[in-house]
Parts: C-alpha cells; structure tokens; sequence
C-alpha cells in the first residue's frame, strides 16, 4: 500500500475526469458523489436502492449509488447525467427526446432514467419497448405514467428524433416544458440541491409510538457535552404559536409535540450540528423518556365508547362532517324497480413522490428565508408567520424545484424547523428527510370506509343514492375538513340524480395525518359509486356505458348541490367518444374468455368503465390568483409566475395563456419566481386550480398590458404586437406605430409597462343541506381499462386504457396526456398495490408503487367542450385524472372472472379470496 | 481498522481473524440494512478478489461440475453460457431488483443475506449447491441446505467467507425454471417463488425432479415428497391427479403478511410448482420436435 491509499485515499474517474477522495467507512457513492464532489444531478430518493434515482454508471453498468461503497469505485469509471449529457451521443440524443415526448415531469427521476437509457442505448442502438422496461424497470416515476419515457428512449435510438417542437407556444399547441431543459441535464435545483457546502444539518427527534408521553432531558447539558451539536430546538423555541393547519379554525398540529405524541413519526425534538457530525448522529443517544400509551389505530377504534380523545372538543374523535341532501332519497329508494348497495373500504396511499422534503433556511437581519420543495409558497409563508410570531414580511420563501407534490407538498414539513433553527444558531441550516421520514411524518389520502345504496327504475334512470361515508384523518386536521367538504358535492357522479343524500365525517384517530392527495377523497368515493353503477345496469340488463350515457348529467340540469351549469358539461362527449372502444374492446375480451376456456386456461379478461367530475378550486371559498407582468426599458418581457410547477407545467401553461393573451410568442417571456418577495400570490398548486385560475389571471394581465400598449397608439384589438429591443412596434391594418421604450418611465421594479391583474372564480356557499355554488367549473373524465386476471393465483395485468377527458381547451396537449398517463399510474396503484400501513410499510420496498413493468399503453381521447369561465375555454385537470382509474379496474376484474372486489387494494391474495367465495 | 478493500485472498482472511468483521460484497443488503446508523467499526470489502469471481466448469476431479465465484453478479450469472439446467438460476438471476441491483449483487451475498425471499436460494437447491468457506488455513465445504440454517441466520463462522458455490455434475438433459410471483413486475420481493429442474426420459416422463419453494417457509426448502410422486408421470398423468400439487406441501409454513395471506402462499405456491414442472416438459417436447 502506498501512503496515500494508507490514508484511506482512493482514485477514480469521474465523467472522464480524474478526482480522488478519502472517503470514510460505510460512505455511499451517492454522498461522495453530493457532498464531496459537487455531482448533485445524482439524486437521493430512499438510500436503500428501491427507487433507482440516485442510478450511475460505473464501468458502463447502471448501479445504485446509494448502495455502492465509495471505495468500491476506486480505479473505475464512473459516470453521472451531468457527465453523460456532455459527451455521450445517446444521452444527447435523450435531451431532445426527453423534452419532445414530455418525459420528464417533475424531473426527480430524470437523472435515473436517462442514465439507465444511455446505457441502454450504448449496447443496443435501437431498443424495443420491452427492453427499454427492463432497462429501466429500477427507476420509480410518480408523475409520468412511464410510457412517454418509453417513448422518449425509443425514439433515441432511431436514427431520426421527433424535430422539436416549434412554434409561438399558442393556447393548444404542443410546445416542451420551458423548464424542461434543466431537468433533463441535471441541473435542476431541487430541495436537497440549494444549501451551501457545510452548511450545519437538522435531523429530527421523533416519536417510535403512535401515542406516547414523553420527557425531554437536559437538552443544555446535551449541546455541552457534544462538540459537534451547536443547539437543540423544541416546543420551548417557539416565538409564535406552536400551532399550525391549513385551514385556519382547524389548526391544530403543533410543530414539536408538548407532553404526548399523537402519531408515530410526530415531532419532539431536534437537533443541529456541523454536517460531519449530523452523519454520524445516532438519535439513540438523546435525552427523552418515553411512556407508550394506549392508542386507537382505525376507525371502529376511534369510534368506540371510551376510546382515547384526541383532541378536545371534537367529542368521539369526530373532526367535522360534510352533508349534502336534494329530493326525497327514502321516497325514490321506496319507489326504485332495483337497489343496490355496498359496503366499501380503502387505505391509506402515499404520494410517495421520490424527492423527499428538504430544503434549508437562513436569517438576517429579523428576516428568515426558507428555499424548500412546497406546492404553496404563500400558505407557507403565512403559516410561518404565526408560529414564529412575526409579520408576515419577515418571512420570505423561494420555493426549489419540486421532485413531486400531488398534495401532500400543500403542508408544511420541514420549513419550521428549519426556521426556527436558522434563528436559533443565527447559521444556515439544511435538511432532509430520510425516506422512513417522509413516510412516517407526512399527509397521506385518508382510508375510507363507505357506505353507499343507489336505485334505478326499470328504465334505467337513477332513482334514490344515499351515500355515507367515514374516512380517517389520522392525528391532526390537515385537509381532513376538505375531504369532508368535496366528498358529498361529488360522491354522485358526473349524473342527474334528483333523490341524493350524501354524509361524511372525518375521524381522529393516532396515525399520520391525512391530508391532499390528488383528488380530496373523490376517488375513494367514486370507486363506490361507480361499482354500484356496473351493478345496476347488469341488474336492468343495460350496458354499463349506455347506463351512464342515460345518466349523464347535461347543461341546465342541476348537479346534486342545485348547481345549474348552462354551459359546459362535458361528460356526455367523453362517454360517447369511448362508444367505439368500449364495443371494440367488449368483443376482444369476449373472444379471449372463449378461447381460454376452451384452452382451460387460467386467464380471463376483462373491461371495464368508470367516469368522474372534479370541480376546480376551492369549494365555496375564496380562491384568487394574480400575476404580474412587466416590460423593461430593453424589450424584455418578464412574467411573475408564482403558480408552483411541481411537474405538472404550470410554468408552461401559464405562460403560453399570458403570451396569446399578449399576442407575443412564448420564448420572448422571462419568468421569474415564484418567490414570496416577487410573485404576487398565485395560490396554491392544488384542487385542479391553476390552469383555471391562474391561467385566467395570466390572461387578463396578458390582455391588459396589450390594452395598455394599444391605447398609447390608439391602436385596434386586432393590431399586432413585436416587442422587440428597447422599441414595441404596432402594426394596426396599415399603420405601424413605434414606442421607444427607453423615453418611458421605469416603476421600482424597473418596468415601463406593467399589468397585474387577479381573478377569483365565483361561486356562492353551500347552504345546510349542500346547496349553492360550490364551483365555477368542472372537469369531466372516463376511463375503460382492459386487464387480464390469472384466476388460479390472483395477480392482474393491466392491458390497455382508453382515457377520454373534457379539458375544454387543451392549452397543451402533451401536458394534457402527461397528466393522464401520470394519474392512471397512481390509480393504478391505488386499486391494485398500494396500502400504507404505519409502523410496517415505511420504504419503498414493502410499500409498493408501479413500476414501468406495471403500466400499460395509454390511448387518450382529448374532449374540448369549453368552458365560459376557463381561460380560453380550459379546464382543470391535474386530479381528474385517476377518479375513474380505480373504479374501472374493479369493474374489469369484475368483467373478467366475476368478482366484485370492496377494498382496495385488490392484491393477488385479496382477488383469490374473492374468486374462492370467502 | 475501519473500512478496508483486500487485493488478495491471504490479506483478506488475515483481516477477518482479527474478528468482529463484516464484510460487504455489492453493498445492495448492505446499506438498506444499514440504513441510517453508523457502520459498523470493521467492515471488509471482498469485491476487488479476483479469484472470488466468475464461473467455471470442471470436467473431472473434486471440483467437478461447475463453481461460481462468491462474488460473482447476478449480471454475470444471466449472461453466461451455461446448460439449460441453469435455466432457473438465470431466471432468477434477471428477476434480482432491478438491473442495478443485478450488477451490484452477488449470489454469496444473495445467500448470506439469509432472506426467506432471496431469489437465488431455491434455484440453487434444485441444483444441489454446496457452498465453500475459507478462513486462516481452513477450508469448509457444506450444503446449501445445511448453509442456511433459519431467517436471517447462516453458518458462518467468525473468520470465513464465502468462497464459492460448487455445482456438481447435472444430467445434460435436465432443465431448469424459476418462477417468481409478486405484486408488480419490477423491484419486488417475493410472494413466492418456484424453482424447478427437471429431466425426462424418451416417452417424455420424468426421470428427474426437483422442486424448491421461496418465500413460503423460513428457508426456500425443497418439497422431497412431491419430486418422488413426480417420477415416472407424464403430463397427461399430472392432468389426471390434480391434487399431486397441493398433497406434498407439508415442509411449508408460510406465514400471512402485507404481501399475502399464509393461505394464498400455500396455493400459490402448488400452483406455481405445476406451472414450472409443466412449463420445462412443454419447453422439452417443443425442443424435441423443434
């Protein structure tokens, strides 16, 4: 040994170049990679090589950086994304292919993905899609339904890509993320990318029980005697309220618990230190005494006579309901020719996005900076505020990129901590959560337990629906109330019904808090109505699809809550747009089941159809967005978009609705933000809102700053717009007007034009029995899945979908399928793997997502039936996509070999009980 | 002494005397066990040992048959050329995690990881593998079966290491197949798994069998009874005693969990056995016909 190996000292290449490390014992590859060596496009998702970001090359092979010893690479050849991109023909090819076919969303798993498919592609230049899966079958995508990064790699291995997309960006065409870029070459910023090098590391104290007591030690004397641990922080830091919730009068979830835990994973305690030191950080070693208690784990638990209150004033752990009634729903079941009813549970989901929580914190003079992955930057902001006890001034949050949200990004996590721990050490301070982390502390979809009868008269017309349902929001409120809320408004369906009553309630018990998850308990609802659906119309012997087409509801009839749209209902197009594939796919099924069981084979398969609406905003609430834009003296066009992106486009769609309302071609607009200092609030990224709202107050700035420059030249509506440098010329029929920009007067922000302008959808309150005004708008969706079930052991292959939604004006259409394919992905999941299980299910080895493996074609059917409130006609989208999803599942396994499946998720164990008769 | 990386054999064994040693291979169980915490204080890296890698065939002599290095991959292990009685270790060789954890993994690992759902475990009972452990001036040679000796547990003495995996000679004409069942398609552990090797005569009846099961007992086990009813039968004679896969299940116990229920492994598992004993005969009488 020489004396440098002697030292621990190994050699490598890196991305063609030569660098050297000591690294220490037990050191992955993917800390060198990040903290010694700056390679931060190597993301980390869950150290425990279950999800495939964190993948690199070493000697050309993809392998885990999480799980490779960073000695082991001494000598070898390692390559990352950001080396690849720089040098490698397929991974360049990747860049445009990536963009083209909108393959990555939030970019998380980008690094991953392209890294797996450059490898490919060196040893076979031009794969098929089933070696592309295998290829990348160890990279977990939430977001992207995976078949447009097959897509993407397969169209790298031909000779020619797809040419970029061109064009001004106008409202309906396909133009690639403008973000895009970064992600694909591994320089996106995300919340474990923006802290500074030795930067001092937070690791939280938490509870390892459900529902404990517990006292804290000599926390001074524990800083004292470690070195390397500059504070300790706990409720006793506090400035403000040790209190905080998303919905103000439900605010109830305290930063670090005070006497007694109420879910595993909760808060006590946390500790900062020097990075080297936080490493090494064992939390066994820290002063807290623990006293189990007992706790109550479901409902039936909660609910019991004595069972352990939660909280005070909310007697029975009841939290709050949600009530909506119309009609007599006793008459019409009385007078309904057929009734069916069921009894239908679901689970906790986790979003399980592969980026965890992180991000880091500063504080100066009085004033806290978080940079943190969050989908609402502005509720951040206030929440902050109170718990810190300051104006809100004093808080600013520049949000990173977010490696995906899909709603449980709305609630602070990590951002208090941060904060109070930047103030406490007058010092930078960063985190992350480890995987087990995010899994245990952070909002998961409320399990539910749902109740539901629905007559039909022999005719086949809905006659009495009466639907009650439990659902479970763990420890504290979070959007339990929401949940509440939306379920009994949308728990009918997209279909006239007269005779409807719908009651909800939320129940504490001590698990993790349920909050958002991409569609606010309409999909646990939907799966139930949309069974008892299938049941009646094979009840009345009519088709499961001119059932719902009879049922639909239409312009001016009212919704359950009374609400009469005289525009824009769209669900009748997409069930009709489905009619072909729906017979086509009847026959294919029918002629498959004949000759398997002729064949004796265990296969059957199966169709099945499922619909949903989803109203867009916030229900019955204040909802407002604004957007500012402004032209600087040189020409530039600079939009404050402070909608989050969490890989959805807002960054995208926002801009392209501000440029046609503009009349400018996309790629002239500078965006910047979002930042609490210099977006104005754009809301939240959630309830399917920002391509409405914000996009409707993207449009009335766009128009209003083009009103602006016309009327300086008394120019027409129709004249057209060339921003150019320093001047802004008006062609109006014949004429040309010319503005020197340069002889206006710049505003503080250095602007001489500007516009900024806010919308808020109308609605009215719901009344005591539900009626009112819950929405602007609706989205409308269908799925048909066709699936294969192998009766003798249960599992369930997905086939196909068929996804027909009315998005009244698609602004983009490649975002549009990117959104679907994505949702059906986490449908998917949801009806046939996924069930978290506190204490049992806290990685992403037992807690399964699909894979690429698990997700089949996609063929969508874009409805535009445009809406007079939705800017340029759009509507929202990001939720609707997996309501339907489950539901259709169910329904073809049904279709398939005959069993109605109430819980999800139906594993193969689950299917076989059924199909057994148990 | 820290985290240290043997270039030779000798240096190797020289640092597992000292003791409390662990020692890591491709890292894949490694870290996700470790998780968090700190390593522990000695940890020895056998990855660099050449002689602990790679597959070779020995016609004759005490090592007869085949030997797979300790350290050899899973990748390397799918892309050898080996007889079609390897079949159903390749197969589990490609349903390892996911590529990246095939080209980190290694069988020794695999098998010292002692998990009930380890892939490599039951096709290498169906192969009759022994497992060869060297220490300081010593040598040991014990069965697979005997190698594992519960959940999580293996002998394995203080100052050994895995060496290699001895395959002893197979009849040329015996196949083998692995099948795994889960809940997705990629990155998934076991619900169970079926390995099978099978040989048939001319009239295509079965001449050999051997049946090992995963994920259904604390160990992958072989199923003694039903390899003995399977002789001698044809497919058409497997069609008319349907219950000859679910009679000779008795070394099974497998337990209920968030992947399945005890029942539906027991099922599963008589299901997936007639699926990979039929599966190698159809591949058999297609090649014979081919």
């Amino acid at each position: 040994m020489d004396n440098a190996a002697a030292k621990g000292e190994i050699r490598f290449r890196l991305n063609r170049a030569s660098v050297q490390v000591t690294p220490e014992n037990g050191e992955r590859l993917s800390e060198t990679m990040r903290d010694r060596l700056g390679r931060r496009d190597v993301k980390i998702g869950c150290n425990a090589g279950d999800c495939g970001a964190c993948t690199v090359l070493v000697d050309g092979a993809p392998v885990c950086a999480c799980l490779t010893p960073t000695q082991q690479v001494r000598g070898k050849e390692v390559e990352t994304l950001a080396g690849l991109v720089e040098y490698d023909p397929a991974a360049m090819a990747l860049i445009d292919t990536f963009q083209d076919n909108g393959a990555a969303q939030c970019g998380i798993c980008t690094p991953g993905m392209m890294v797996c498919a450059t490898a490919l592609l060196r040893a076979n230049s031009a794969p098929g899609p089933q070696e592309v899966e295998d290829a990348i079958g160890g990279v977990l995508c939430r977001c992207t339904g995976y078949r447009k990064i097959i897509d993407a790699i397969c169209q790298a291995g031909t000779a020619q890509p797809r040419s970029p997309a061109e064009g001004t960006g106008d409202v309906g065409t396909s133009i690639r993320k403008l973000d895009g870029y970064a992600k694909v070459v591994g320089t996106e910023v995300f919340g474990d990318d923006v802290a500074p090098d030795g930067t001092l590391t937070l690791r939280i104290i938490r509870s390892p029980f459900a529902r404990a007591g517990f006292v804290l030690g000599d926390l001074d004397g524990y800083v004292r005697d470690n070195d390397a641990i500059v504070a300790v922080l706990s409720a006793a830091d506090i400035p403000g309220k040790n209190c905080f919730g998303v919905i103000p009068d439900f605010a109830d979830q305290p930063v670090f618990a005070e006497s007694e835990t109420r879910f595993r994973g909760e808060a006590v305690a946390a500790v900062v230190g020097t990075p080297e030191a936080m490493r090494r950080f064992d939390a066994g070693t820290f002063p807290v005494v623990w006293d189990e208690r007992p706790s109550v784990q479901d409902m039936p638990g909660a609910l019991a006579k004595g069972a352990p209150q939660l909280h005070d004033g909310r007697d029975g752990n009841v939290m709050c309901g949600g009530f909506v009634q119309c009609g007599d729903v006793a008459a019409a079941l009385t007078r309904a020719d057929v009734v069916v009813e069921g009894r239908f549970s679901t689970g906790f989901v986790e979003h399980g996005y592969i980026e965890p929580e992180a991000g880091y914190a500063t504080y100066a003079d009085g004033k806290v900076e978080i940079h943190a992955c969050t989908q609402a930057p502005v509720m951040d902001q206030e929440a902050m505020a109170v718990i810190l006890g300051v104006d809100r001034s004093k808080v600013r949050i520049i949000p990173t990129a977010v490696g995906g949200g899909f709603g449980s990004k709305l609630d602070i996590s990590v951002q208090p901590f941060l904060a109070l721990a930047a103030i406490k050490t007058g010092q930078a301070v960063r985190i992350t959560y480890s995987r087990s982390e995010t899994m245990q502390s952070t909002t998961k979809r409320h399990p539910s337990e749902i109740t539901l009868k629905i007559g039909a008269s022999r005719d086949g017309r809905i006659s009495g629906f009466r639907f009650q349902g439990d659902f479970n929001t763990g420890a504290y409120a979070s959007w339990g109330p929401t949940v509440a809320n939306r379920v009994p408004v949308h728990a009918s369906g997209p279909y006239n019904i007269a005779d409807y009553r719908a009651e909800t309630r939320a129940i504490h018990t001590h698990c993790p808090p349920s909050g958002a998850f991409r569609g606010f308990g309409v999909p646990q609802a939907a799966i139930a109505q949309e069974a008892l659906f299938d049941e009646l119309a094979q009840k009345l012997g009519i088709d499961a699809l001119e059932f719902r087409i009879l049922n639909a509801l239409d312009n001016n009839q009212p919704t359950v809550c009374g609400q009469v749209f005289t525009q824009g209902v769209g669900i009748r197009p997409c069930l009709e747009a489905l009619r072909p594939a729906w017979n086509e796919q009847r026959g294919a099924v029918a002629a498959f089941n004949a000759s398997a069981t002729a064949t004796n084979s265990p296969l059957r398969r199966g169709v099945g159809i499922a619909a949903g609406w989803y109203g867009c905003g916030n229900t019955s609430l204040p909802n407002p967005s604004t957007i500012l834009a402004g032209i600087r003296a040189d020409g530039a066009i600079v939009l404050h978009q402070g909608a989050m992106d969490i890989g959805q486009g807002a960054n995208t769609v926002i801009s392209q609705i501000f440029a046609q309302a503009l009349g400018v071609a996309v790629d002239r607009l500078e965006l910047v933000g979002p930042d609490t200092d210099i977006t104005p609030d754009a809301g939240k990224t959630s309830a399917s809102r920002q391509t409405f709202v914000t996009g409707n107050a993207a449009r009335l700035t766009g128009l209003a700053l083009r009103q602006g420059i016309l009327s300086m030249c008394n120019a027409s509506q129709g004249a057209v717009l060339d921003i150019g440098a320093g001047v802004v010329v008006v062609r109006d029929g014949g004429q040309t007007h010319e503005i020197n920009l340069s002889r206006l007067d710049g505003d503080g922000m250095g602007y001489v034009l500007r516009a900024c302008e806010t919308y808020d959808p109308p609605t009215k309150p719901l009344d005591k029995n539900g009626q009112g005004v819950p929405y602007a708008q609706f989205g409308y969706a269908v799925h048909i899945c066709v699936l294969e079930v192998d009766t003798a052991l249960g599992t369930i292959r997905p086939l196909g979908f068929t996804a027909a939604h009315d998005v009244g004006q698609a602004i983009n259409p490649l975002l549009v399928e990117g959104q679907i394919q994505g949702g059906i992905a986490q449908g998917l999941g949801m009806a046939l793997m996924e069930e978290y299980l506190p204490g049992r299910t806290e990685n992403l080895h037992d807690y399964l997502i699909p894979t690429v493996g698990d997700m089949p074609p996609v063929e969508t059917i874009i409805v535009e039936v445009a809406d007079g409130h939705g800017p340029y006609g759009a509507k929202g989208l990001g939720e609707h996509v997996l309501i339907p999803t489950a539901p259709a599942i169910l329904n073809a396994i049904h279709n398939a070999c005959g069993v109605r499946l109430r819980r999800v998720p139906a594993t193969p164990s689950r299917v076989r009980d059924a199909l057994r008769g148990n | 002494m820290g985290y240290s990386s043997a270039d030779t054999l000798p240096e190797a064994l020289q640092l597992l005397g000292e003791g409390n040693v662990r020692i890591v291979a491709g890292g894949t169980d490694f870290f996700p066990m470790l998780g968090d915490r700190q390593a522990p204080p000695k940890v020895l890296d056998v990855s660099f040992l050449a002689e602990l890698r790679g597959i070779r065939q020995a016609e004759s002599g005490p090592e007869a048959g085949w030997t797979i290095g300790a350290t050899t991959t899973w990748t390397e292990i799918a892309n050898a050329d080996l007889p079609p009685a390897f079949d159903g270790l390749k197969g589990a060789a490609r349903q390892v995690g996911s590529i990246q954890i095939q080209n980190a993994g290694t069988i020794a690992g695999n098998l010292c990881n002692a998990s009930p759902a380890a892939d490599g475990v039951a096709p290498l009972l169906t192969l009759g593998a022994t497992v060869e452990l060297r220490a300081l001036g010593r040598v040991r040679h014990v069965a697979l079966s005997d190698f594992i000796t519960g959940v999580r547990r293996i002998d394995l003495r203080p100052d050994e290491l895995v060496y290699a995996i001895h395959i002893p000679p197979l009849p040329a004409s015996a196949t083998g197949r692995f099948l795994k069942l889960g809940s997705r398609k990629y990155l998934v552990i076991s619900i169970a798994m079926v390995s099978v090797l099978v040989s048939l005569d001319d009239a295509g009846r079965i001449e050999m069998a051997r049946v090992a099961v995963g994920s259904c007992s604390g160990v992958a086990t072989r199923l003694g009874a039903l390899e003995g009813a399977l002789i001698g039968l044809t497919a058409g004679d497997m069609a008319g005693q349907p219950d000859i896969w679910t009679r000779h299940l008795d070394p099974l116990s497998p337990i209920g969990d968030v992947r399945g229920s005890a029942e539906y492994r027991q099922e599963a598992a008589a299901e997936l056995c007639k699926r990979a004993v039929l599966g190698v005969m159809e591949q058999t009488k297609e090649a014979k016909n081919g």
